[in-house]
């Protein structure tokens, strides 16, 4: 066994035991941290398969930021006052057959495709920042600045929604 | 070097743990962690094909570039729907002083 085939399981592991922590776990905090393990876990297959940009953009715009907001939310509600009521277990047992159903359809079906043997070339520059910044900034140009535009509508309506209404409304 | 499968396998394994999470969880913040997550299990499926047909002479640069570029723009548009999506839970908190995702119901009527 190769080291990239070692890295390739250790990742893999880590990244379906975090995603399963995830899921298990009580607390929201607990959740986001195991999150944060598979956003980790996800990035080094992104650095395995030399994907460089892509890498270290998932660990600043997931694992730094999208995660800091979690963790603001749940510290600013209180969630001790109010625990997760037990949900009915015949919707539980059904949610959880319905995803392993999907699973089982997903594996056979794309396990005997014509290109599921295809080995991947992982040591190619396609990934590298300097290529993809000059596709970016020539090709992609537009769409780059129209999701400028996107994320200042989202900005706007996070405000107007989060804003306290005023008592005379009421 | 690992073949294709394993990966599709990898995404489809993190995909339906998030499936899962989404539909038995009641709190409404860890749902929306797990969506999260299925986002990210797209993405890597989408690194993964971008390696994949690079073995012919010309070698499928610009292609596989283009799959790389669409991971960065659905990195945009998780974190502009996660900046929303808070702020609603946020006020969902205030009007009900509670996150269950049941007492979204009341939107019905």
């Amino acid at each position: 066994m190769t080291t990239t085939q070692l890295l390739f399981w250790f990742l893999s592991a880590l990244a379906i035991i975090g995603a399963i922590g995830a899921v298990g776990s009580k607390n929201p905090i607990y959740a986001v941290l195991w999150l944060i393990v598979v956003f980790f876990a996800i990035s080094g297959h992104y650095v395995l398969m030399n994907a460089q940009f892509l890498a270290i953009v998932n660990i600043i715009v997931y694992a730094g930021a999208i995660m800091v907001l979690f963790t603001f939310v749940i510290m600013f509600i209180d969630l001790n006052e109010h625990p997760e009521m037990p949900k009915n277990i015949y919707l539980k047992a059904g949610g959880i057959i319905a995803g392993l159903c999907l699973m089982i359809v997903l594996v056979s079906a794309l396990a005997r495709a014509d290109n599921a043997h295809t080995v991947l070339q992982l040591g190619t520059g396609v990934g590298l920042i300097k290529y993809l910044g000059e596709r970016l900034f020539s090709d992609y140009v537009i769409p780059f600045e129209i999701s400028s535009v996107l994320f200042l509508s989202a900005m706007i309506g996070a405000v107007i929604i989060g804003k306290k209404e005023p008592e005379q409304a009421t | 070097m690992p073949e294709i499968k394993w990966y599709i396998f990898l995404a489809v394994a993190l995909f339906c743990i998030g499936v899962v999470g989404a539909l038995t969880r009641r709190n409404s913040i860890i749902v929306f962690l797990c969506i999260e997550l299925m986002l990210n299990s797209v993405n890597l499926l989408l690194v993964a094909f971008s390696k994949m047909h690079m073995t012919g002479k010309l070698g499928n640069a610009l292609s596989a570039m283009d799959a790389q570029i669409f991971v960065f723009f659905i990195m945009i548009v998780a974190a502009a729907e996660v900046s929303v999506g808070l702020a609603i839970i946020v006020m969902m908190y205030r009007n009900t002083k509670s996150i269950d995702i049941n007492f979204l119901n009341r939107l019905k009527n």
